[in-house]
């Protein structure tokens, strides 16, 4: 990588919602150091692994294909039983010539967590073996991409939402995707905690 | 007694959106970061126009995601359509005064305060106004925080719809509606993220730029 002549980017941080610039202060394990003007978040100290971000990441990914192939629950009504996975419900919507509805759904539940999740993890396998490597910067930037359109928290709520207004007119499973996923939830908040972003881009920078 | 604060733009310092690096550009004329790749610009590219454009459009939308059911339901009772207001308001007669309470705030609330709020935002800085920065700051990241978990309602109809498949007796179409709340909430996230927070701040710092 070519390295003309810029001034060394050492001992400076600007907040991304006010342009302050700042020095870096020492940080307790997991604080968070806010802007001086704005008080939005500048960086936070994230001391954990790169074994243990790792072994949360695997454990989010064998959780999030349970949690879209199996059933999120099974609703029964005067003898007649209906399931539905994530992928069935996308499938069944798309069958319906609900196109647009189907990608939206399949898009933020599925494809975009499927992707940071991959980007994510494919990250943490390269720096685990080779340290750093050109591809990675390009992955990172994905992965800062695909974040907001990950949804499937929300979706995790939706569930619930459902689940109190189905209560009424029907018995109700709960099935396993739906541990699952609340798992998965769990599990990307732990590995979130063990690396951070800025402190990942430290680690892949040329200097 | 400390020097007034600079910020990155005012010093002629890039710093990079996508990693955070603070770097001098090496010439005239665009760069790129030396540690991610993307492009530098001291703000993002036409941000008021874009967020502006992004907004209108769900402006424009959200009319018929409030008009237009967003589910139908049908059973031996007969066929009823719902919209995202006679939702809120069955739960309100029905007696789940709490439940209507939160898909109330929720579904209709969250969706009109967002967009009122990207107004407010994109009006002051397009004005170059001084006011309430701080307060204005907050606000956007408020709208950020938020603005995903309106699609809750658009994935409650998928559920729905995936399950109450029981024939004759009752089931759950999807309507139009839910892709116009669906599309609004994309629309206002895609404003969100056009927006340049730091645009709020740049009035402030004229006064101070002579600093330095
Ligand atoms: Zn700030
Ligand atoms: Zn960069």
């Amino acid at each position: 990588m070519r390295l003309p002549e810029r001034r060394p980017p050492t001992n400076l941080i600007a907040c991304d919602e006010c342009d302050l610039l700042q020095r870096p202060i020492a940080l307790p394990a997991g604080g968070w150091a806010l802007c001086r003007r704005c008080d939005g978040p500048l960086y936070r100290y994230a001391p954990g692994s790169l074994d243990r971000a790792l072994a949360f990441s695997l454990g989010a990914v064998v959780l999030f294909l349970i949690g879209v192939t199996f059933p999120i629950m099974e609703l029964e009504l005067q003898g007649n039983v209906t399931s539905s996975s994530l992928y069935t419900a996308v499938q069944q919507l798309w069958n319906d010539g609900l196109y647009v509805f189907a990608v939206l759904i399949a898009a933020t539940t599925m494809l975009l967590p499927a992707l940071e999740l991959t980007v994510m993890l494919s990250v943490l396998l390269a720096l685990r073996m080779w340290r750093t490597s050109t591809w990675i910067p390009k992955l990172l930037r994905l992965l800062t991409l695909a974040r907001p359109w990950s949804m499937v928290e929300i979706f995790f709520m939706g569930v619930l939402v459902a689940l109190v207004k189905l209560a009424h007119m029907a018995d109700i499973v709960i099935g396993v995707a739906l541990w699952s996923l609340g798992g998965m939830m769990v599990l990307l908040v732990a590995t979130s905690a063990s690396f951070n972003l800025r402190h990942l881009w430290e680690q892949v920078s040329p200097q | 007694m400390r020097p007034s604060p600079s910020t990155a733009k005012a010093l002629g310092l890039y710093a990079c959106h996508t990693c955070g690096l603070v770097s001098r550009p090496a010439r005239e004329g665009a760069s790129s970061c030396g540690r991610c790749g993307s492009s530098l610009r001291f703000r993002k590219t036409n941000s008021i126009e874009r967020a502006s454009a992004y907004l209108v459009a769900a402006y424009i939308l959200y009319i018929p995601a409030n008009v237009l059911p967003i589910m139908e339901t049908q059973s031996v009772l007969g066929r009823e359509e719902n919209t995202i207001v006679s939702g809120v308001a069955y739960l309100w007669h029905s007696g789940s005064w709490l439940l209507a309470l939160v898909v109330f705030i929720a579904s209709i609330v969250v969706p009109v305060l967002k967009l009122l709020a990207m107004t407010l935002l994109l009006i002051t800085a397009h004005y170059q106004s001084g006011w309430r920065p701080l307060e204005r700051t907050k606000l956007y990241r408020l709208v950020e925080l938020v603005g995903r978990w309106s699609m809750l309602d658009v994935y409650v109809v998928a559920i729905l719809a995936a399950l109450v498949q029981f024939h004759p007796l009752a089931t759950v179409t999807p309507r139009s509606g839910a892709v116009y709340f669906g599309a609004v909430v994309v629309l206002s996230m895609l404003s969100a993220m056009a927006f340049d927070p730091r645009l709020i701040w740049d009035p402030t710092q004229k006064v101070s730029r002579t600093h330095e």
